[in-house]
């Protein structure tokens, strides 16, 4: 409660201060808006569905790439996890392919795939896939050895103690991998979509900078950072939320 | 209730057998022989107590029965098959336990009858056979965080018994817990042995344990780790700690033990 009060504050606050820059006109309008242009820009945008439409789009572009990178990423995590060769190998391999920003994807995903939705789920896939392989494979090895050797003693052998004991016991951490993996996804979308595709939030940004519209870039910047943050808050927190009151460590 | 424990026949026939066993480890260029040339014979339906200072590898001997680890050197046989790898037939009870925190209580002592494919109506209703035993019936459905620590080792034991080995490892269990507690779980491991006709091998570094519980006690010296000298323990059961025959029987075996346990305080030290 005492958070929410301090959060609303704060941005009650930065909403103050933000109003009263635009006031002083230091800028001209139409370099910086005020909260009051950017609300009607987002109320018109609703209105004639072009934001619906780039929500709803952005949406399944993001959903269909980050479902193929969890399942790919969770796997190759395991893989790597758990095989010293392609831990040496695929995992060096994803470590030093992170350091390219996922945008870097893209004249590659035009050349091959054209100007198409493969191109724009190709750059979102390699956004998130590796992020999720690594921090898959990390939370694996962080599994205390008690469990496996526990579970062995007791009888699990094979598929049955990777589906028993590996893969309940790294929950913890493989959700926290695949979150990072969807700010990841979302990242890599929004850039790839700024830069070619049709419809998408990401084009309703750029589109806000050829008319000049400095409230509709604004609204839309607001409108990913909402989106982003309601994902990782309804879903991530959720989950994380329902692991830790089973899993006793809701103190820590 | 202690009254009314009734001994198991003791057999003659062995149930274990640990011939010229030898574990040595790798570190680097540096070999350690943990384990030095060991024979054991361990009695079906015994009770015995492998007693010994940290470090002398005892923990090592009960990982190599369990299956968890492999002998160097040296033969290690359950009713005369040579062991390899975990079995069914001998379950080991960790010092720290190993219960899973996501299943609660009921499918932490079912899980064993689960991965080899048993029915659930079936390991519910023997699950739920052996919680009772263990007088945990109101807490079928906790988690593990919101057990006391001798709940945990109730668990555990529970856990162990559902698959009705015939030999239970049990690995310094109760180092952990509170005198009181430690009291209880002693009477109840020895009813439930008693009913259960189980084979126990109990590690611990406490003599007096050793002595309230065990048939026999075995002293190991410090690495590498041998035989050092074997005790029966002919007290009637059932005993207590602080009977006065238990604290005589265990001042001779922790005088044969002093010697160790300065050898590995002296090494600690070194390393410290």
């Amino acid at each position: 409660m005492r958070k929410s009060l301090h959060q609303i504050g704060f941005f009650a606050g930065l909403i103050a201060i933000w109003q009263i820059v635009a006031l002083l006109k230091i800028w001209p309008p139409y370099l910086f808006p005020t909260p009051a242009s950017v609300w009607e820009s987002l109320h018109a945008g609703f209105a004639d569905h072009s934001f619906w439409i780039g929500i709803g789009v952005s949406m399944k572009r993001v959903a269909l790439g980050y479902a193929v990178s969890c399942i790919f990423g969770v796997a190759l995590g395991f893989a790597t996890a758990y095989n010293k060769f392609l831990s040496e190998t695929v995992g060096r391999m994803a470590v030093s392919l992170q350091s390219l920003p996922s945008i870097c994807w893209l004249p590659m995903a035009i050349l091959w795939f054209g100007l198409t939705e493969k191109a724009i789920l190709f750059v979102v896939i390699m956004g998130s896939l590796l992020a999720i392989t690594i921090s898959v494979q990390s939370g694996l090895r962080s599994i205390p050895k008690i469990y496996p050797m526990a579970g062995r003693n007791l009888g699990a052998r094979g598929w049955r103690l990777i589906l028993y004991v590996l893969l309940p016991a790294s929950l913890p951490h493989l959700t926290v991998g695949l979150k990072q993996g969807w700010a990841f996804a979302w990242r890599s979308l929004i850039s790839g979509e700024m830069i070619f595709v049709t419809l998408g939030l990401g084009q309703l940004l750029m589109m806000g900078r050829d008319l000049n519209d400095i409230s509709q870039v604004f609204a839309v910047m607001i409108l990913i950072v909402a989106i982003g943050w309601l994902v990782d808050t309804i879903f991530f927190r959720g989950v994380e939320r329902a692991l830790q009151n089973r899993w006793g460590f809701a103190t820590n | 209730m202690a009254a009314l424990v009734e001994l198991p026949e003791v057999a003659t026939e062995s149930k274990i057998q640990v011939r010229a066993l030898t574990r040595e480890y790798d570190h680097g260029h540096q070999r350690t022989l943990a384990l030095d040339n060991i024979d054991l014979e361990v009695r079906r339906g015994e009770f015995l107590c492998l007693v010994g200072p940290s470090g002398c590898g005892k923990s090592t001997l009960l990982h190599m029965i369990a299956g968890l680890d492999k002998p160097t050197s040296g033969q290690l046989l359950i009713d005369g098959s040579t062991i390899d790898g975990p079995g069914p037939d001998r379950i080991l009870i960790f010092q720290e336990l190993g219960l899973f925190p996501w299943l609660n209580v009921l499918e932490n002592v079912e899980f064993g009858l689960k991965v080899r494919g048993v029915p659930r109506k079936e390991r519910r209703e023997r699950a739920r056979h052996f919680i009772q035993l263990v007088h945990l019936s109101q807490f079928e459905h906790s988690y593990v965080h919101q057990l006391s620590g001798g709940m945990k080792q109730r668990v555990s034991l529970a856990r162990a018994l559902c698959l009705d080995p015939g030999v239970l490892l049990m690995d310094e269990p109760f180092t952990a817990l509170d005198a009181q507690t430690r009291d209880l779980l002693h009477d109840e491991l020895e009813r439930i042995w008693a009913e259960t006709g189980q084979t126990i091998i109990f590690v611990t570094h406490n003599v007096r344990e050793a002595v309230r519980l065990g048939d026999r006690v075995v002293v190991m010296s410090y690495r590498p780790g041998r035989i050092k000298r074997e005790f029966a323990i002919e007290l009637g059961r059932s005993r207590s700690l602080e009977d006065p025959e238990v604290t005589l029987q265990a001042k001779e075996i922790l005088a044969e033990l002093r010697s160790e346990i300065d050898k590995a305080v002296h090494a600690e030290y070194k390393n410290a």
